[in-house]
């Protein structure tokens, strides 16, 4: 019969060294103690020595008035309004930049990284000058040279140049446009429009279960489109055109009425874009010429076009080479707005990251704030890229 | 082992390399340094701005140097740290400079809530507008739905938003960062009008190719006192900068110019203000941590405030500045420095 051994074996501390597991166990243990100290030790010098000059950290400075105006302002906003409108008003005009030039950078990176493959030399070699010269200077000289010519080069209001007889106006104060006024009747059209939508998504996996089953092959694109297009078009007609404009017209000094895109918004979003989709070309070409010349060879041989090739075969498998470089140039885009600053786009580092910071003098809080909608801004773009890279995975047994 | 030892080193650097407190002794700070560390604009020509050959002159910029002249005997051992409107104040409380003389204006929140010492006003200004003369504006009033270049982070941004309001006037705010991208979008016309100071506007109208195609508009729409700034809480630092303004204002009032302050300091004379700013009488100087001399080194520098004045804004520079609100008061103007005494 063996006997249970009452020795309890080598001591703790001897098998915190020698003991592969415990010691990794400790180390990690100990460097987390050793952050975590760290990071109390900064915050605690910062509070200590704000209150040393007289500074306090609270976020009261938010309700009060701001006391000054911006250009751009996509809610109500004037200058009696708190600090806090300032700051949604700064939000809204990044995420509005940062949206629409990842989208633009997206559509022209897109052309320019297939256009790049093109067996035409000149097309070829365009884009390779483009996308050098592009990549290789820093945007904020892009953002500036973009700015520069609008506003050199544009005409001021009064010589402003017109476009469709009088509807639409380029001036370097900014691009006029009519606006629409909606009668209460354009819900219906706004239903008729999602109504459209989900028909469109109905059919379409309504189409694929049909091919699957049968072959037969639907115009899947054609019938989305003229459902997408025709369908709140015929209710917009039958509900009695429920839309007037609002014009734009020179009044003194500048045009009032109809929408306007400002110099710096259109200097900020082109040159944003441009730069972005330079790099997203390369990611583009990169993904395509990764998948392996056999894969276009097969295609050939089962008798499909080279646009089909590209379009079914080669692009599907190239996307999940393309989606993870993509997000890293997405979350570019939106850091990138913040050099907004240089051009007068009243975005967040300009509205409370700035005019409010100077003027109330509150630094940290000021920062803070910005810190953290940036950071919130980029986790949701990086957790929808996620997923959708998720979605796009080789999935393996 | 080795991995623990990385990072306990590490950690302990880390711990041991935080900045401490600004020490109070800003003037003893100073004079071991050598160098007085003046915090001015980016470029305002007439008030502080480097010439062609780098050198640093200006209004603004004299005041500074009579400042080092006084503390340290040298007026050229001033480092100029250029900010904007919107470093300014940063700038001046992490103590990367001493004292701030960037025509900035007097305001209680600045003074209470931003922790700055103002030590007295160099400049009386006011809000102005400049449009070109092409436009055939005559008055502020009118200037409804126009678009107006305003740099951030000054008084001049809440003044505007005050005056339009209170005209229930709209208009379209171009903000700009520095005087240098007002002017390129002014005169580019992507904005109608360009409102700061009457000072910096004249200083902008002069570096223009055509000034007289611009007018200012007789409206002033506020009050501009302008003057430098020390952190709060070190007051001996304060009084010094403060008697170096004065006792320049007090120079002229007194008619002690830069050409004839030596030969004052030589000997006493029959006219006791003379004295005791010469130094010849009484030891002033010793009150505020300084030597007899203070304030004949700061005026031989420099010259006093109407030499100054002349020097780099007065009428027969590009400004083309009047005394107006800035003579002394005794040929109807509002400066009254107060007496060394």
């Amino acid at each position: 019969m063996a006997t249970s051994d009452t020795n309890t074996g080598p001591s703790l501390l001897y098998r915190l060294v020698n003991d592969k597991e415990l010691r990794s166990v400790a180390i990690q243990v100990i460097t987390i103690a050793l952050l975590f100290a760290f990071l109390f030790y900064i915050v605690n010098n910062a509070i200590v020595n704000l209150a040393a000059i007289g500074k306090d950290y609270d976020f009261k400075f938010l309700s009060e008035a701001s006391n000054y105006d911006i250009n751009q302002h996509l809610i109500a906003y004037n200058s009696r309004s708190s600090h806090l409108t300032a700051m949604w008003v700064g939000i809204l005009n990044t995420l509005l930049v940062a949206i629409s030039g990842i989208v633009l950078s997206t559509i022209v990176g897109f052309i320019l990284g297939v256009l790049r493959l093109s067996p035409n030399w000149l097309i070829n070699r365009t884009v390779y000058v483009y996308v050098e010269y592009v990549r290789n200077v820093p945007v904020l000289l892009h953002i500036l040279l973009v700015h520069g010519i609008v506003v050199n080069t544009l005409p001021i209001p009064k010589n402003a140049i017109n476009l469709a007889d009088s509807t639409f106006f380029l001036t370097n104060r900014g691009f006029y446009t009519p606006k629409p006024l909606f009668d209460p009747a354009m819900w219906a059209v706004l239903i008729a429009f999602i109504v459209a939508i989900g028909f469109t998504w109905w059919f379409r996996r309504y189409a694929k279960k049909v091919q699957d089953e049968t072959g037969k092959i639907y115009p899947v694109f054609w019938i989305s489109l003229a459902a997408i297009f025709g369908l709140p078009v015929i209710v917009y007609f039958l509900a009695g055109s429920p839309m007037d404009w609002d014009y734009p017209v020179l009044k003194g000094f500048n045009f009032k009425g109809g929408l306007v895109l400002r110099p710096e918004f259109i200097a900020l979003w082109l040159a944003l874009s441009l730069y972005t989709a330079a790099f997203i070309a390369e990611i583009v070409r990169a993904g395509i010429q990764a998948i392996s010349y056999g894969q276009t060879e097969a295609g050939k041989a089962l008798g499909l076009r080279d646009n089909r090739i590209m379009q079914l075969v080669i692009i599907p498998q190239a996307l999940r080479i393309i989606i993870p470089p993509l997000s890293s140039q997405y979350l570019n885009v939106t850091k990138n707005s913040s050099l907004a600053i240089a051009i007068g786009y009243m975005d967040i580092v300009a509205t409370i990251g700035g005019i409010s910071l100077n003027q109330t003098g509150r630094e940290m809080e000021c920062m803070t704030i910005v810190l953290g909608l940036y950071l919130a801004a980029s986790l949701t773009i990086s957790s929808f890229m996620n997923w959708y890279n998720k979605r796009m995975k080789l999935v393996e047994r | 082992m080795k991995l623990f030892k990385t990072l306990a080193v590490s950690a302990a650097v880390a711990l041991a390399s935080t900045s401490g407190v600004a020490t109070a002794g800003t003037l003893q700070d100073v004079q071991a340094r050598g160098e007085l560390n003046c915090i001015v604009t980016t470029g305002v020509a007439g008030f502080g701005a480097p010439n062609d050959a780098g050198r640093w002159e200006g209004f603004d910029v004299d005041f500074c140097r009579a400042t080092a002249a006084a503390v340290l005997g040298d007026p050229n051992k001033v480092k100029f740290v250029p900010t904007t409107g919107k470093t300014r104040f940063t700038a001046l409380n992490s103590g990367e400079g001493d004292v701030l003389y960037r025509n900035t204006t007097i305001t209680m929140s600045r003074d209470a809530d931003l922790k700055l010492t103002f030590l007295g006003v160099n400049y009386y200004d006011g809000q102005g507008f400049l449009v070109p003369k092409a436009l055939g504006v005559t008055s502020a009033k009118q200037l409804d739905g126009a678009s107006v270049c305003i740099q951030t982070g000054t008084t001049t941004e809440l003044n505007l938003a005050d005056y339009f309001r209170a005209n229930n006037m709209s208009y379209e705010p171009v903000t700009i960062e520095t005087n240098e991208e007002g002017q390129v979008n002014y005169l580019a016309g992507r904005c109608d009008v360009y409102t700061t100071d009457a000072s910096g506007l004249a200083s902008t109208r002069s570096s223009f190719e055509h000034p007289n195609a611009h007018i200012v508009l007789p409206e002033i729409i506020s009050k501009e006192p302008l003057g430098p700034a020390v952190r709060q809480g070190d007051d001996q630092w304060a009084d010094v900068v403060r008697w170096v303004l004065n006792v320049l204002i007090a120079a002229e009032e007194a008619g002690i110019t830069q050409g004839n302050i030596m030969g004052h300091s030589k000997s006493a004379g029959d006219n006791p203000d003379i004295n005791r700013i010469a130094g010849t009488e009484g030891d002033f100087g010793a009150m505020i941590g300084l030597d007899k001399q203070w304030a004949v080194r700061a005026i031989s520098a420099v010259g006093n405030y109407g030499e100054i004045f002349e020097r780099s804004i007065g009428v027969n520079t590009p400004l083309g500045l009047a005394r107006g609100l800035n003579a002394q008061w005794t040929q109807g103007g509002i400066l009254y420095a107060p007496p060394v005494r």
